[in-house]
């Protein structure tokens, strides 16, 4: 267990649900479910969910602090908002979905061999260099993201598409060296530190 | 309709279903005149469409029949059908209502012996069993119509149809001249029954009702078991007209839903419960009811009734609520598609038919009162001094059963008496 995980556990007890009302995005919406399960039955990928969002809201009002923020589900989440328009209490099912995915990373007890957490890092990585994605880079990691010749088939597979697009000119080689950056890249950098200095602030109080 | 006197004494009922007849009648029989103004050709309001009431599920007939009795023996009492409230001016104990009356195209000649009716040939939606069939041009909204009078569409006038109607009147009783009239009428006090209507289906997107003939509303299903309704009391389905044994209810169909109506509309528990026993009582042993719920609401002296519908073993009850609808194009069976939280089970089942418990909202929208009035977020009306001396009774002041709607009524009877005894005193 990491300290901020020993930390936020010594603080909060046997409150799973006060924990995620003070840390999660959107964390004060998760009392107000009142289990009709509109959510889980509108979610496009609900049957691939261990836990789907109104048994997370449950297990949360029931304490399940580790089977909720080592549970793979809300990282299923493709944000198609199908379940915040249904939601009869306009719970915004979504974000926090997003809330407790980046709370259980701070925590760094996520998953860590799940797909689309691995894919959240890698753009996060990618973005955060220049303030500008890099879509070649990208790809190029994601493609490699399950070992090296993995990634010379997926890449080979992809050649076509990645061709038409060179053609078309959505796809730069000058990518490869440096890429295009935001105007003030230090300044970018600068914001990014400072935001990340006052979440951690905010966790760690 | 010179006749009709009106005095700062008198009170005005608008609407004339169960709320408003028992306003009317409540304060008639302790001596008030009073003065019923009903939108359409007869008395009698939703409970006409009713099969039966809960708890106890005796025909509301019945009742119906005692009221009108009572109306038509008491002479403080004066109707006008086909008539609204267009204006409302004044203060409590000195109103003038403006009154528009649509024509009926029938005088009080008639019989009712439904000459009109055979001889024309153009058909109208039936309003009465909500669209589901069609009524003659010249028609008796339903049998227990009161007045017992025909009416003639009005997009009949103009036509030989509506020539042919007259030519087959033996009493002269259809006038094809007879025009819109409008009325100014004092009263001393006014109560507000204008009731409910069932919310718009169609907005519940997910569940299909405009695009799945097999989903129908808990209305509609309650005039499937009139044998005067669209199927000459069948039960069975709108698609092939297949027995629908294998019956799924919804509750909450547009209720506690702040993308629809934000409050609980009350009677849909009890009616999915109660129209429950009617799929038994067609199919005894064949029948298969399901019951989706987010909790079943039935208080007090209904907990009685929802323990014998839980005792029967033909009647399942799944805590879930349905999130969409699709259509399985080869049978035209709805399959309903949702996740239990009784377990998190997801599931996918069919069903023959699909009844939408369907919420109550006010009949009269919010913005469009005649006059200032105080409406709570969902559109009823406040108990409020600012209100002057209009009260609200039954559905137009919540969701109410008819039970609880008939109190209410009673209770702003006693509150537009008050208001007449102070008029009557300052007058000597």
């Amino acid at each position: 267990m990491t300290d901020i995980n020993t930390g936020m556990v010594e603080k909060y007890r046997n409150d799973f649900l006060k924990e995620v009302e003070a840390n999660v995005e959107e964390g004060d919406w998760v009392k107000m479910c009142m289990q009709c399960g509109v959510c889980s039955g509108s979610c496009p990928l609900g049957s691939d969910w261990d836990h789907p969002p109104q048994e997370l809201f449950m297990m949360i009002r029931a304490g399940k602090r580790d089977e909720v923020l080592q549970s793979t589900s809300m990282w299923m989440c493709t944000s198609c908002y199908n379940c915040i328009v249904r939601c009869p209490r306009e719970l915004p099912i979504t974000h926090i979905m997003h809330g407790l995915a980046h709370y259980a990373t701070r925590l760094g007890i996520e998953p860590k061999n799940q797909p689309t957490r691995q894919f959240a890092q890698l753009f996060w990585d990618n973005l955060a260099k220049n303030g500008r994605v890099n879509e070649l880079w990208l790809g190029v990691n994601l493609y490699f993201m399950n070992g090296f010749v993995n990634g010379i088939k997926v890449a080979l597979g992809m050649a076509g598409i990645g061709l038409g697009m060179l053609k078309t000119g959505r796809l730069s080689l000058k990518e490869l060296v440096g890429g295009h950056t935001v105007k003030d890249k230090k300044g970018f950098q600068a914001m990014i530190k400072k935001a990340q200095e006052l979440e951690a602030a905010r966790i760690d109080n | 309709m010179s006749d009709i006197v009106a005095t700062n004494q008198t009170i005005l009922v608008v609407g004339g279903g169960i709320s408003g007849m028992t306003a009317a009648l409540e304060a008639a029989e302790v001596g008030k005149q009073v003065i019923v103004i009903e939108k359409t050709p007869s008395v009698g309001g939703r409970v006409t469409k009713l099969y039966k009431y809960f708890p106890k599920l005796c025909f509301p007939t019945c009742g119906l029949e005692i009221n009108q009795r009572r109306m038509a023996a008491n002479k403080n009492i004066t109707v006008l059908t086909m008539a609204e409230v267009t204006d409302l001016q004044g203060e409590a104990g000195n109103y003038t209502a403006t009154v528009k009356i649509s024509p009926r195209y029938v005088n009080s000649n008639c019989t009712a012996c439904g000459a009109c009716g055979d001889a024309v040939e153009a058909e109208f939606d039936n309003e009465h069993n909500y669209n589901m069939d069609k009524h003659k041009g010249a028609y008796l909204a339903h049998d227990m119509a009161m007045p017992k009078r025909y009416v003639l569409e009005p997009g009949m006038i103009g036509t030989d149809d509506a020539q042919k109607a007259k030519d087959a009147c033996k009493f002269d009783a259809i006038d094809l001249d007879m025009q819109e009239e409008t009325l100014e009428l004092k009263a001393g006090a006014v109560i507000w029954a204008t009731g409910w209507r069932p919310f718009d289906a169609a907005k519940i997107q997910p569940y299909g009702y405009d695009r799945i003939d097999n989903v129908i509303t808990s209305v509609e299903f309650e005039r499937l078991m009139d044998p005067k309704g669209p199927t000459g009391g069948k039960l069975v389905r709108p698609s092939d007209g297949k027995e629908a044994k294998n019956v799924a209810f919804i509750q909450c169909a547009g209720s506690r839903d702040r993308n629809y109506l934000k409050h609980c509309s009350r009677i849909c528990c009890m009616a999915s419960l109660k129209q429950s026993t009617y799929v038994s009582e067609k199919f005894g042993d064949d029948a298969n009811v399901s019951i989706y719920y987010i909790d079943i609401r039935a208080i007090d002296r209904f907990d009685n009734f929802y323990q014998k519908v839980q005792d029967d073993k033909n009647v399942t009850f799944i805590k879930s609520k349905v999130a969409n609808i699709v259509e399985n194009k080869e049978n035209g069976n709805p399959t309903l598609k949702g996740v239990d939280t009784e377990g998190y089970h997801r599931y996918e089942t069919e069903h023959d038919l699909v009844v939408l418990a369907i919420g109550m909202e006010p009949s009269v929208d919010k913005n469009t009162f005649p006059i200032e009035i105080k409406v709570n977020d969902e559109g009823f009306i406040e108990q409020d001094e600012a209100n002057g001396g209009v009260f609200a009774a039954g559905c137009s002041s919540d969701a109410l059963d008819v039970n609880r709607a008939v109190q209410s009524a009673t209770a702003s009877a006693l509150r537009a008496i008050q208001v007449i005894n102070k008029v009557a005193q300052a007058e000597g």
